[in-house]
């Protein structure tokens, strides 16, 4: 039995806790981040607005041309809901002259350049704001590296970023997020009809499961087989985590001197707050 | 005779010596204010936990001339203080320590034995280990002193209910983890558990102060406890807010305990002594 329930009173009370605590320290009141319309920004939102008080929260629509009208009216949804401070600039203007300078632009290069056009965006506007980017991955995401790296990647916390995506639904139900929302397929919306799950080939059911058992629970990938899960299944989770391990962590330094940062000068980052 | 006892369920300042000393004294004043006989305070709360290469930078070595040491000591003239710090040895090691100070002298240093490195922790890489376990004798009687992951160890606890220790003194910065459908974390649930089961099982007091507050992504639950020697809970500090937690604990319940439960007259060290030499010098 594989059981992803979470207490969803005591996540919020330790993530509200990390969201303010972690701004606070290091001389921050405010916090924005980019809303999708979709579940994970959604819940960050709600986590912000509760840590920080939702007059310090921006949420920004970043739209371009493509995107679909839901998200922009999904994302309204919950600014109304929250009564957080809102902006929406579309990318559309930034974006085309990088994307149709190039005859065989594909797909996922154009869907990068508008996850890393969204990035500086929010950089951008977090000097006037005075406030810190928030990160709205999820762990299912993270270990998949189901992201664009300096794009959506790129913040400065990520309180969900140990919640699996079935956890961040119960997260979502207790905050009071609207249904539609919940329910709605994910979608990373960089091109029309765009899915989340189709992109991947499995549901975020099934692969929270496997990923369950493989992280958490250390389970070996032969007894994950053992317990059920398809053998492909397992091999490609397993290669897509491996591959994609460089999106988790520093670009490594080549290490020449006797103390090198990454190796053997290690701090954490609250080090003096 | 009934003494008070107070936890210290605090955040600190990563690395910032000064700004935590200062948060020590504020404590203590409080504390005072309360009429608590002893303050216990977390592991590291003078610089923090997750300290990596801040270690080298936060030691101090305990004495009368230290800075840090001369205002707790001063403080300590009037209220007993168990305090957690970085300990530098003269020939410069390196250990996680408490230091137990009363009227104005150190009456005795733990340095802490079980370094957690394994998971989330990496204390053997910066920490030396110590290698000794000693109760000590206070004005409120013979106590032991106990630091984190030296309680998730059976032995520990055990060699100071034989050494004479009748409260048992536990400090940590127990980061929270194990969520699951629960009210409490699972981490929280087996700290609270385990010192339960000592405090039942070695028919003593045990005092635990956890700290609170965040360290990059790491929660500090707090949850401070202090049981009686029936296992019952005294009181219970709340989970992940700051407190100062006073309740009086009352010896006598030492006599009316082990009179209704002989676990420490009954108790065969020396088959435990034979057994262990057995067990240890017989390798095949």
């Amino acid at each position: 039995m594989i059981d992803l329930t979470i207490n969803t009173d005591l996540a919020i009370k330790i993530l509200t806790g990390f969201i303010k605590t972690e701004l606070n320290r290091v001389g921050f009141e405010k916090t924005l981040m980019g809303v999708s319309g979709g579940i994970d920004s959604a819940v960050s939102l709600y986590l912000s607005a509760i840590a920080l008080g939702p007059e310090n929260v921006l949420a920004l629509r970043m739209p371009y041309k493509t995107s679909s009208p839901e998200t922009l009216s999904d994302a309204q949804l919950i600014i109304d809901d929250l009564g957080v401070q809102s902006m929406t600039i579309e990318i559309t203007d930034m974006v085309d002259p990088l994307i149709n300078f190039y005859e065989d632009m594909s797909k996922v290069r154009a869907g990068n350049i508008m996850a890393r056009m969204r990035m500086i965006v929010l950089y951008d506007q977090s000097v006037p704001f005075k406030g810190l980017v928030m990160g709205t991955s999820n762990k299912t995401e993270l270990l998949l590296g189901y992201s664009t790296i300096f794009g959506d990647s790129a913040a400065a916390l990520q309180p969900i970023g140990d919640l699996y995506k079935t956890q961040v639904r119960q997260l979502a139900k207790e905050l009071g997020i609207p249904e539609k929302i919940i329910q709605k397929p994910p979608s990373a919306d960089l091109w029309q009809g765009q899915t989340d799950e189709g992109d991947l080939g499995f549901t975020y059911e099934d692969v929270d499961k496997l990923l369950f058992l493989l992280v958490d629970q250390r389970y070996r990938p032969e007894t994950c087989i053992e317990e059920g899960f398809a053998l492909n299944f397992v091999e490609r989770v397993m290669k897509m985590m491996r591959k994609n391990h460089f999106k988790r962590v520093m670009p490594p330094i080549a290490k020449l001197s006797q103390r090198t940062i990454g190796y053997d000068f290690l701090y954490l980052r609250d080090w003096g707050t | 005779m009934k003494i008070k006892i107070a936890l210290a369920q605090f955040n600190t300042k990563l690395g910032d010596i000064q700004a935590n000393l200062e948060k020590h004294l504020a404590t203590i004043q409080e504390a005072k204010s309360q009429e608590a006989d002893l303050l216990i305070f977390p592991e590291l709360s003078l610089t923090g936990y997750a300290l990596q290469d801040l270690v080298v930078t936060t030691a101090l070595r305990p004495h009368q001339a230290d800075p840090v040491f001369s205002e707790l000591l001063r403080a300590s003239k009037e209220i007993d203080l168990m305090i957690g710090f970085v300990h530098e040895d003269r020939r410069h090691r390196f250990y996680i320590a408490s230091a137990y100070l009363s009227d104005g002298k150190i009456s005795h240093i733990h340095n802490k034995v079980y370094l957690p490195t394994y998971g989330m922790f990496d204390e053997g890489r910066y920490f030396a280990w110590g290698d000794s376990v000693r109760a000590f004798n206070t004005r409120f009687g013979r106590v032991g002193m106990l630091i984190c992951e030296d309680f998730w160890h059976a032995s520990l606890p055990y060699l100071l209910w034989l050494d004479g220790a009748d409260i048992l003194l536990f400090a940590s910065a127990s980061p929270g983890r194990g969520l699951n459908q629960d009210p409490r974390l699972s981490s929280s649930e087996w700290v609270e558990h385990t010192n339960r089961a000592y405090a039942g099982m070695f028919t003593t007091f045990v005092a635990h102060a956890n700290r609170v507050g965040y360290e990059d992504g790491l929660n500090f639950w707090g949850g401070s406890t202090i049981y009686d020697p029936n296992g019952d809970l005294v009181i219970r500090a709340p989970d992940f807010t700051e407190a100062l937690t006073v309740a009086d604990i009352d010896l006598n319940q030492l006599h009316r305990t082990r009179a209704r439960l002989p676990l420490l007259r009954d108790e065969r060290t020396s088959l435990v002594q034979h057994e262990l030499e057995r067990i240890l010098g017989n390798y095949d």
